[in-house]
């Protein structure tokens, strides 16, 4: 927060004013709660900038993320009469993974600002980031004037154009009358169906121009049509293939926590005893720690996930777009098995993997009318399907004992990178949110974690970001419940190139940890050198980062330092207690690699456990 | 901890006997058939707003689809244009190229258009004039008209589908082409078929 406190800043203890009916106030409970946009119903729109934020009120926005500049100034100066919460970021990536990360965290899509050209440019790398996760997210850049744009104007850039392939859409506000209505729209939109982000670019003589027009309560386009229900016949004949098979498995992709299907997918699971493998954004959809649970699939999924789709005959996958990193070489993936897929995005059906049972809806529903449908079917045949897969459900206990995710730690090797996460584990509640950073931390960071909720894990999936733990840290810090912890795995690589946002943690005072798994290496490079380039370590090793305590301190922060693991679980506590933003310089054994692996491209059955197996 | 990961080896755990293609398609492994590619045409109704034209043409391009032609117009209704694409493409990639211009929020209706659909193409070419007579009589020959003829060069329009225009074009060759310009194909649906959903609907509502 800015040092001088706005005098005319609406009060949030301000009664509501006559604007609310009396039931909305008996609907909504305590008036002041309704306080915001109460506040702002009674100032009127002037400008195209106050319509923007008139839009972003309406919607229900906290907390903004983002980065002043030129294009963008009319925007924020209405803002300064907004009870609207905007965190300054250091750079805009920092805001566009804050915003994800908020976004991802409650589920709500998460706002980022920046000014034109080099702003909107900055912004780009977290747009691609939500893009290629669905993660939902709006993004306001600044632009020159509208009579200036194409002429290469001071910090002009064609913003719709470099963003058009990594946004869900995209806008070009031409009139200050209509810019609140694209800004609402866009804000649905990035929330509806498939989620994802969406962008508004606002030229300054549209911001600064003239309006008194409220903008609509934003709705997506007459064209935008999600399906909701999936074809009743179609999930008959589903329900019937996975009813006839021996061996089925779920696939929960990450449009499951989307679409807040947990619950669903658990009940389904539990009632048929069905195995739930996840895809790496679905992580804390079905509890790590019960039976069924397979955990995660794909390349650095556990063995016992790849045995299982790799011999299943039926699969059940929802939400998820088979993305290479879960399939490897397609030809291999999952041979036996007849695949249903539900999808609210009509266009990931047979994108990758052809399905031979297709059910078009929300995850959620089309959960239930499948679920609904083998009801109908287990009083007649499948009235032994208990039994009948039991069998199956050993065989995939027993590929838990053969492959259980462990790490080799002799007596006086140094410090194991597993061994602190699952101290961190162990020291936090189940509720505690992981950010991780891209490369080998990332993996240990879901592997030897056992993640039992919804929206616990925040990672860059499709676009494998680095630099996305520290900025994605303090996005879902602002999401997340205040008792609830927020820890950041990160990569020295991955903390270099974000950690400029330390800063703004530090003013904000927000309460995250980072364990710098710091093993003087993009390490993740280094393994694939070592496996795949005969060990031509080609600039992969960084014998020169930071100290990383002593960089924490300046910035203003805790810093702490652990050699061995001795000094984990004190080292752990302290700064987990600490209240404020702290950072573990942790040395781990540079050496240590992530297993199991399936190389890029291969089957997912023949994972390897160690680098001789390569 | 301290075990280490464990278990069988890759070589020595139970293999799947089955296998999918490169599409994801499950196959058996000893006939391995790959879905041959066709030509197709898919015609999409879209908003008229600025950028479109760029959004579709910048998603073919990104996700490597096989674009062999790409037309644009209006149609009855000022609001909307036509875009006509033909494409060689597998079945699946068929079937994406529909989903993912469909998924483009100014596509109102998207359709793949079949065999029978009227398709026409436009070129104008221009040739050297030393012999005006015979280069007329090609002309006649492919119901093509003379828009242009001086001392040293004849530009003609010839119209039709697309193997008449390759024909055409082929023919001209004995002249020496300067130059020529194609449309790309343009197409609707035969006969009471309509091109696309949405037109039909906003006929009948029209109409009423
Ligand atoms: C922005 C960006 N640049 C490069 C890469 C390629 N890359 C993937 S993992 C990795 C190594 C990450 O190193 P570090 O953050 O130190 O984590 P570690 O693997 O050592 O745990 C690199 C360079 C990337 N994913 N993202």
């Amino acid at each position: 927060m800015s040092e001088q406190q706005p005098t005319h800043r609406p009060d949030a203890d301000e009664p509501a004013t006559e604007a609310a009916t009396a039931e909305e106030v008996a609907a909504e409970g305590t008036p002041t709660e309704e306080a915001s946009s109460e506040d702002a119903g009674a100032r009127p729109v002037t400008t195209g900038s106050e319509s923007v934020v008139r839009a972003l009120e309406t919607a229900g926005v906290e907390h903004l993320f983002g980065v002043q500049g030129g294009a963008i100034m009319p925007v924020y100066d209405a803002l300064y009469d907004s009870a609207m919460d905007h965190v300054t970021m250091a750079h805009e990536q920092g805001a566009a993974h804050a915003a994800d990360a908020y976004g991802i965290v409650s589920g709500d899509p998460g706002v980022c600002l920046a000014t034109s050209g080099p702003g909107a440019t900055n912004l780009v790398t977290g747009l691609a980031d939500a893009s290629l996760d669905s993660d939902p997210m709006i993004a306001l850049t600044g632009q020159v004037p509208t009579a200036m744009v194409g002429s290469d104007a001071f910090q002009e850039a064609d913003t719709t154009g470099i963003t058009s392939p990594v946004t869900k859409e995209n806008y070009f506000a031409s009139d200050a009358d209509t810019v609140g209505d694209a800004v609402g729209e866009a804000f649905a939109l990035a929330d509806e169906g498939r989620q994802g982000p969406t962008l508004v670019d606002l030229p300054k003589d549209v911001t600064n121009g003239a309006t008194d027009r409220e903008p609509d309560e934003g709705k997506t386009p007459e064209t935008y049509d999600p399906p909701e229900r999936a074809d009743e016949e179609a999930v008959e004949t589903a329900a019937d293939a996975i009813a006839s098979a021996e061996r089925p498995v779920i696939l929960a992709g990450g449009g499951v926590i989307k679409a807040e299907a947990c619950d669903d997918l658990r009940q389904f699971a539990t009632e048929y005893g069905v195995p739930v493998v996840t895809t790496m954004p679905a992580v804390g959809a079905f509890p790590e720690d019960r039976d069924l649970a397979m955990e995660m699939a794909g390349m650095h999924g556990t063995g016992y996930a790849n045995m299982a789709i790799t011999h299943c005959d039926a699969m059940f996958a929802v939400g998820t777009r088979f993305d290479d990193r879960l399939t490897g070489g397609v030809e291999t993936f999952a041979p036996e098995a007849e695949i249903v897929h539900a999808d609210i995005d009509p266009a990931e059906i047979s994108k990758n993997v052809h399905a031979d049972y297709p059910l078009l809806g929300d995850a959620g529903t089309v959960i239930e009318q499948v679920h609904a449908a083998l009801a109908e079917e287990r009083d007649t045949d499948m009235a032994a399907t208990g039994e009948r897969w039991q069998e199956w459900r050993e065989q995939c206990l027993m590929w838990k004992d053969e492959y259980p995710m462990d790490y080799a730690a002799p007596a006086d090797a140094p410090l194991k990178p597993q061994f602190v996460v699952e101290a961190v584990d162990a020291a936090t509640a189940d509720d505690t949110i992981v950010t991780t950073g891209v490369g080998q931390h990332q993996m240990w960071a879901v592997q030897y974690w056992t993640y039992t909720e919804p929206r616990t894990w925040v990672s860059s999936h499709g676009l494998g970001t680095m630099g996305y733990g520290l900025p994605s840290a303090i996005g879902a810090r602002f999401a997340a419940d205040d008792d609830q912890s927020v820890v950041c795995f990160d990569g020295d690589g991955s903390f270099l190139m974000t950690l400029q946002e330390l800063a703004v943690a530090v003013r904000e005072n927000l309460d995250i940890t980072v364990f710098v798994l710091n093993n003087e290496a993009v390490g993740m490079v280094r393994q694939w050198q070592d496996g795949f380039f005969e060990g031509r370590r080609m600039a992969s090793e960084y014998p020169w980062v930071p100290d990383f305590e002593t960089l924490a301190e300046a910035f203003g922060a805790r810093g702490y330092t652990i050699d061995d693991e001795g000094e984990v679980e004190d080292v752990v506590s302290e700064a987990l207690a600490h209240d404020g933003p702290s950072v573990v310089d942790a040395h781990i054994d540079p050496t240590e690699n992530v297993y199991p692996m399936v190389p890029s491209g291969g089957a997912n059955g023949e994972f390897v456990l160690a680098e001789d197996q390569l | 901890m301290t075990e280490g990961l464990q278990g069988p080896a890759p070589d020595e755990r139970p293999q799947p006997s089955g296998r999918r293609n490169a599409q994801g398609i499950r196959i058996d492994p000893a006939v391995a058939a790959e879905p041959a590619s066709r030509r197709t045409v898919i015609s999409a109704l879209v908003e008229n707003e600025p950028g479109v034209l760029a959004t579709i043409s910048g998603l073919v391009s990104r996700r490597q689809f096989n674009i062999e032609s790409l037309t644009v117009g209006t149609t009855t209704n000022p609001e909307t244009s036509r875009v006509t694409l033909v494409i060689e493409e597998p079945e699946p990639g068929v079937r994406q190229v529909e989903k993912q211009l469909d998924k483009v929020i100014n596509v109102i209706s998207v359709r793949e258009l079949g065999d029978d659909a009227v398709r026409r193409e436009l070129v104008v070419l221009k040739v050297h004039g030393e012999e005006p007579d015979k280069v007329h009589a090609v002309t006649e020959m492919y119901d093509g008209t003379t828009l242009d003829a001086g001392p040293r060069t004849v530009t003609v329009q010839i119209t039709g589908d697309e193997q008449k225009i390759d024909d055409a074009i082929d023919a001209f060759r004995q002249f020496g082409i300067r130059e020529l310009a194609r449309t790309g194909q343009t197409a609707l649906a035969r006969g009471e078929e309509w091109t696309t959903h949405a037109e039909e609907e906003r006929y009948e509502r029209t109409q009423s």
